[in-house]
């Protein structure tokens, strides 16, 4: 324990040289200029790559879907997100790579932006990739059974709109890559801590133009963490490799958290319109669904995945057999989604579970009767729904029972009546999850009709490989196709292993680095959609069975005995029938190394069985569209109850109760980490984690400040219970467990909180604002003497920070009107200006020091004057930019005399992005405020001859009173 | 994440520091703690050309009492002072506000002296401090001069300070609050900095002295007498809801700082007045 070795801690080769990566503060704009001459001619710098660069020696990913949209390892011509990879900068250090980094002098042109994909469809939306024509990638229609049949004889159409947040979970370890181009063989020797899948092997390969032998990936045997993310490093292991090759030497690079935050990758949100047709009691007929999935500004492979992973489940844990669904993939000016922990499932139960909550309210029946009522029965597995999944085993009603039994669930609801007769908000949530364990890597197909399907090939299955290896001394050792992120799947192997051969786990050594130059892989590869336990598991029982079968028989004739008698146990090999007629495992081992002549005619020496387990149940897509996405389907059913403060409308959750059947539990020990990992998740979802964005798309959750991953303090205890129907379909009986309260906690919590407030639309992460906000309505008018302005932010039109007010200045309209029309005044008037230059007589270019407090920034303002009427009224616009970040903003002054003075009106509108927007979440509006403050002082104080305003001033919005007041008040 | 270049001056005593900083003015940040500081300088936010390392001055190490004041040096942690057996006798609010600095870990290195200097609107010693009315002790070459909680703090990480001052320690009055003291915060997670912070400790003739943080851009503080009516008291409220205004960010809405004034400050009064009976 303490001793693994994560990437970065793995010697790097002699003369690695380290990357830093220049990353876009716009959401949208076009790459006029990049200079990088200041970058180069620091000393310690070696180069700067930059996008042009990269499409000179790369080719773009492929992508899933057929449509023009292109990606290299670095932004080529425009940007199309906030931290968008635009150069690299590789010097002999990170921290002169830092340093370099600040010196490469982008230049942008900034494009309109959307960020919210119901309005990157509309018809005006601004359009990411023009070559594909729209923002709106893929929309896909599909019928099972005879929906609109079902929905016309129903009872009542129940319906729901709901919104899966952006979220991703962020592991302790960042992205690692050391790249190194071997120039004799033109490969590259990449060693990074990617988590697969290793379909993604070829289109990294197919990217640096090399046969897939020549990207030879080395994958560490630890890594902090991945929950999907690590996938995302892929791009820059191309990144890395070709700046390897540029430079000649091994190039390191360490994703830090800020560069994470902004666009290592999260899930994708998801806009849900569903649908049910029911009956008088309950039962759901039909199901529909519209489905908007938003991707961000690319489509990297293997999305959109998450949009399809649960297509043949979509029915969840229901007997529903008829169901209409569109899929839409869509692109908006947000970090690229990919791999995120619960992968499609958490986006669709939110809506079903939300809507099965619906239905009981809309009909006064009881949420777990309605669900007890739709469950598919016990006796109809193997499962076949509707859309093709074919559900594996299970007994639902079994494990409700289980769970609401003992009095848990009479319980709860005695806790809710009490709250409420004491006037206390408390709530009860239910929600069931059908947990898909090990992908068909056939099922992303469905996206394409059944005519291109048929053209491209069929593709499926899920391959899984497992090496073990027994050598001369009879010491075993196992290499298997996974990439290890801290499941503990060398203790399940090693489990597994040892109980095939009659030896101790401990004897088992188990080396998961896996290089591709190497070891045995397929497409199939790596870590992901709940595989271990399904997959990998059954490959290394696979190969043990095979070594166990094989050493039985050498075993068989040496002991004189046939193979069926041979047992294993206690490090021995022995007869059943005569247990002292045995030998030592590594005796009997040791014969096919030592003794080739000694094996039985069958066999060949050598002591190495590679196990494959491919099941034969994931199949390709059917011709009507069916598919079975995954190979087994575990069961989750969560049950809590939640309290909101009424102070300060923060949900405490009560009491958890999470069931689980995930099929024969391979360790319960590990099961019961994952699940206890996955709950803190899906709790964050439902409480605490989100990406941010503004309208103007800057992200402004850049740090663990901003977005907020839940601590030790924040998570409550959760009951586990399992029950066990052991899966047909795989040896082991196991089935994949790890996504499952990813899927069902955040419904189950916002099920709960819509129980509690009474409400239809619960917005996730249900945050104390957010509730606070629909709970106690309008706010009452200040009293009287407080204005009762707008807050700060109010987002009048399109700016993310606006303001107004007005000062009153001893000076002349004339006077100030040639203040700010004079380089000279300007430079005065401009906070932290250091050189004002201009441009033509109305554009001025100005190097500026801005910040609040200790922060401060450099950058270069651009400020143009228009809708000039002298003396009288004029527009400033102007764009700022600089290591710190950028800004665009516009304000309006009018100037009125005012007997001997002039009362300057100003209103504004500021968007602010890249890092200082990011991380500065907490108090960049204000920051904005002060320095525009400090823009009206100086211009009141260069007008009046710097002999100090008048002291009358009145910001409009009463939170800046303070500050504007100090800053006019003559204090200075 | 890595710091600009910058050069690294550890002095042994407070008299070097003052000349460090009378050399370099506003190039020259110091180095107390580092919880908020090195944050800052990893992201290039601070760019200082001289950073001047306080933490092993040993004449700033200490917690004395001095006359009815308590006064922390500079160079004393949060967990220091926490730990000071004197603390729940003589200062019991920040007994109270205390832990809900960060965390334990933050607390171990973090300065007491260091989070004032940084006058974040949200911090609770800040709020300490203006809640019990002490003063900062600023020292330069020229001479030390001592400075109230209200002159001290002039806004969102602004503060009276001069370029070449630094704080050498903060002074609280002692026995404030020992007939009443309460605090809360509401954050979104235990530790974060506070969406909004009240603390209230009783004063004289059955008043109650409140400071809310988190709100405005530094801490204010009102006076709840004793024979104020409810309504009365309501109306004060409200009107400092509105006055204090709030701000949005990614956490909280302006609207809802101000509901939680409305609905946290009547509360702690009640706190501060039980503990008085």
């Amino acid at each position: 324990m303490g001793a693994g070795r994560y990437a970065d801690d793995v010697a790097t080769p002699r003369g690695t040289l380290h990357a830093a990566v220049v990353r876009s503060p716009h959401a949208h704009a076009l790459i006029k200029d990049i200079d990088t001459s200041k970058a180069l001619a620091l000393p310690g710098v070696h180069h700067v790559l930059t996008g042009e660069d990269i499409r000179a020696i790369s080719d773009p990913f492929l992508i899933v879907l057929k449509k023009p949209i292109d990606q290299w390892a670095l932004a080529v011509e425009r940007v199309r997100y906030v931290g968008e990879a635009v150069a690299i900068v590789i010097a002999e250090d990170r921290y002169i790579a830092e340093d370099g980094a600040d010196l490469v002098d982008v230049a942008y042109d900034p494009l309109p932006v959307v960020i919210d994909p119901r309005e990157a469809v509309s018809a005006d939306a601004p359009v990411l990739h023009p070559d594909a024509g729209s923002n709106e990638l893929s929309a896909r229609e599909f019928t099972y059974g005879d929906p609109d049949k079902a929905f016309a004889a129903a009872h009542k159409t129940v319906s729901l709109e709901v919104e899966y947040p952006r979220s991703s979970y962020t592991p302790m370890e960042c992205f690692v890559v050391v790249a190194n181009y071997l120039r004799g063989d033109d490969s590259y020797d990449v060693l990074a801590n990617f988590q697969g899948p290793f379909s993604i092997h070829p289109v990294m390969a197919r990217s640096l133009r090399v046969p897939g032998t020549r990207l030879r990936l080395r994958i560490p045997a630890d890594s902090g963490g991945s929950f999907g993310i690590k996938l995302s490093v892929f791009p820059y292991i191309v990144l890395m490799a070709l700046a390897s090759r540029v430079v000649g030497r091994p190039v390191k690079w360490v994703e830090d958290r800020l560069e994470h935050l902004q666009a290592a990758n999260s899930g994708p949100n998801r806009v849900t319109k569903i649908e049910a047709a029911v009956e008088k009691d309950g039962r759901v007929t039909a199901l529909r669904f519209d489905n908007m999935e938003d991707y961000g500004a690319y489509l990297r492979a293997p999305m959109p995945g998450p949009l399809y992973r649960m297509h043949g489940a979509t029915t969840g844990a229901y007997d529903i057999r008829n169901l209409a669904m569109t899929n839409r993939v869509v692109v908006t000016n947000k970090m690229p989604a990919s791999l995120v922990r619960g992968f499609g499932g958490p986006q669709l139960y939110l809506a079903l579970e939300r809507l099965m909550q619906r239905v009981a309210i809309e009909l006064e029946l009881d949420p777990l009767e309605v669900i007890r009522r739709n469950l598919i029965s016990p006796g109809s597995f193997p499962y076949r729904t509707c859309a093709g999944a074919l559900y594996d085993s299970g007994d639902y009603q079994q494990a409700i029972d289980k769970a609401v039994g003992e009095g848990r669930l009479d319980d709860l609801l005695a806790r809710r009546d009490k709250a409420r007769k004491e006037g206390r908000m408390y709530g009860i949530g239910f929600a069931t999850v059908v947990e898909p364990g090990m992908s068909n890597m056939g099922y992303l197909s469905t996206i394409n009709p059944a005519d291109v399907r048929e053209r491209q090939g069929p593709k499926n299955g899920a391959i899984s490989m497992v090496n073990v290896n027994v050598d001369a001394i009879g010491t075993v050792s196992v290499t298997a196709d996974l990439t290890v992120q801290g499941q503990g799947h060398a203790t399940a192997i090693s489990q597994i292993v040892a109980d095939q051969l009659g030896l101790k786990p401990d004897d088992i050594s188990i080396n998961l680095e896996l290089d591709t130059q190497k070891d045995a892989w397929s497409i199939a590869a790596g870590t992901y959609s709940c595989r271990f336990s399904p997959g990998t598991a059954v490959a290394a029982h696979i190969a043990a069975k095979n070594i166990r079968e094989k050493v039985a028989r050498i075993a068989a004739k040496q002991l004189n005995t046939v193979a069926d008698d041979i047992d294993f146990g206690g490090g021995r090999v022995f007869s059943k029938t005569n247990p002292d007629n045995g030998a030592a495992f590594a005796r009997v081992a040791g014969t096919a190394h030592w003794s080739p002549v000694l094996m039985p005619e069958t066999d060949d020496p050598g002591l190495s069985e590679t196990g494959i387990w491919s099941p034969p149940e994931l199949e390709p897509p059917s011709s009507k569209d069916e598919i079975n996405t995954s190979l087994t389907y575990g069961f989750v059913f969560d049950m809590c109850g939640v309290e909101i403060d009424p102070a300060t409308m923060q949900v405490r959750v009560d009491r958890y109760v999470s069931m689980h059947d995930a099929g024969t539990l391979i360790n319960p020990l590990l099961a019961e980490g994952q699940i206890r990992g996955a709950f803190v998740q899906g709790l964050a979802s439902a409480l605490y984690e989100e990406i941010v964005y503004d309208e103007a798309g800057a992200l402004q959750s850049g740090t663990f400040a901003e977005y907020l991953v839940p601590t030790a303090c924040e998570v409550p205890p959760v009951e586990l219970m399992h029950i066990e129907t052991p899966s047909p379909f795989t040896p082991l009986g196991a089935k994949g467990l790890a996504e499952g309260n990813c899927m069902s906690t955040p419904v189950c919590i916002a099920n709960a909180v819509a129980d509690a407030l009474s409400l239809k639309d619960v917005p996730l992460p249900a945050t104390p604002e957010r509730l606070n906000a629909l709970v106690c309505g309008e706010e009452a008018a200040p009293p009287a003497g407080i204005s009762a302005e707008k807050p700060v932010s109010a987002t009048a039109g399109d700016a993310a920070i606006t303001g107004d007010g007005s000062v009153t200045v001893k000076a002349s309209p004339a006077e100030i009107w040639k203040a700010l029309l004079d380089p000279e005044s300007l430079k005065h008037i401009i906070p932290g200006c250091h050189s004002v230059s201009a441009v033509t007589p109305e554009h001025y270019r100005a190097q500026v020091s801005l910040g609040v407090g200790p922060i401060r920034g450099r950058f270069i303002a651009d400020v143009k004057l228009s809708d000039l009427n002298p003396e009288r009224a004029a527009t400033l616009s102007g764009d700022l930019a600089g290591p710190l970040g950028k800004a665009q903003g516009s304000g309006h002054v009018t100037l009125t005399p005012e007997d001997g003075a002039t009362r300057i009106d100003y209103t504004y509108g500021v968007d602010i992005g890249g890092k200082v927007a990011s991380v500065g979440g907490r108090m960049i509006k204000r920051a904005a405020q002060i320095v525009i403050g400090q823009f009206f002082e100086r211009l009141s104080e260069v007008a009046s001859g710097k002999h100090g305003a008048d002291a009358s001033a009145n910001g409009s919005k009463s939170e800046s009173r303070s500050w504007i007041a100090r800053l006019f008040g003559g204090n200075r | 994440m890595k710091p600009a270049p910058l050069s690294y001056i550890r002095p042994d005593t407070a008299e070097e520091a003052v000349a460090g900083l009378a050399e370099h003015g506003a190039d020259a940040r110091i180095l107390a703690g580092g919880q908020s500081l090195m944050a800052m300088l990893n992201l290039r936010l601070v760019e200082p050309k001289a950073l001047i390392d306080i933490s092993q001055i040993d004449e700033l190490r200490s917690i004395r009492i001095d006359g009815n004041m308590i006064e922390v040096g500079a160079a004393v942690t949060q967990a220091e002072f926490l730990a000071w057996p004197q603390l729940k006798e003589h200062a019991p609010f920040i007994a109270k506000a205390l832990p809900w600095v960060g965390h334990f870990q933050t607390r171990n290195r973090g300065t007491v002296c260091g989070s004032i200097a940084h006058a974040d609107p949200s911090s609770e010693l800040p709020l300490s401090l203006a809640l019990l009315e002490g003063e900062v002790v600023l020292r330069s070459k020229s001479g030390t001069r001592h400075l109230k909680a209200s002159e001290f703090q002039t806004g969102m990480l602004q503060t009276a300070r001069r370029d070449d001052e630094m704080i050498t320690a903060v002074r609280f009055p002692a026995d404030v609050g020992t007939k009443g003291a309460a605090f809360r915060e509401v954050a979104r997670r235990h530790g974060d900095f506070a969406i909004v912070s009240v603390g209230a400790v009783a004063a004289d003739q059955g008043a109650v002295r409140v400071a809310v943080g988190g709100v405005a851009d530094r801490p204010a503080c009102i006076g709840i007498e004793a024979s104020l009516t409810v309504s009365d008291m309501t109306d004060r409220i409200e009107r400092l809801a509105w006055e204090l205004g709030g701000y949005d960010d990614i956490h909280a809405s302006a609207r809802y700082r101000r509901d939680l004034v409305r609905r946290l400050v009547p509360i702690i009064i009640g706190e501060v007045r039980a503990c008085a009976k």
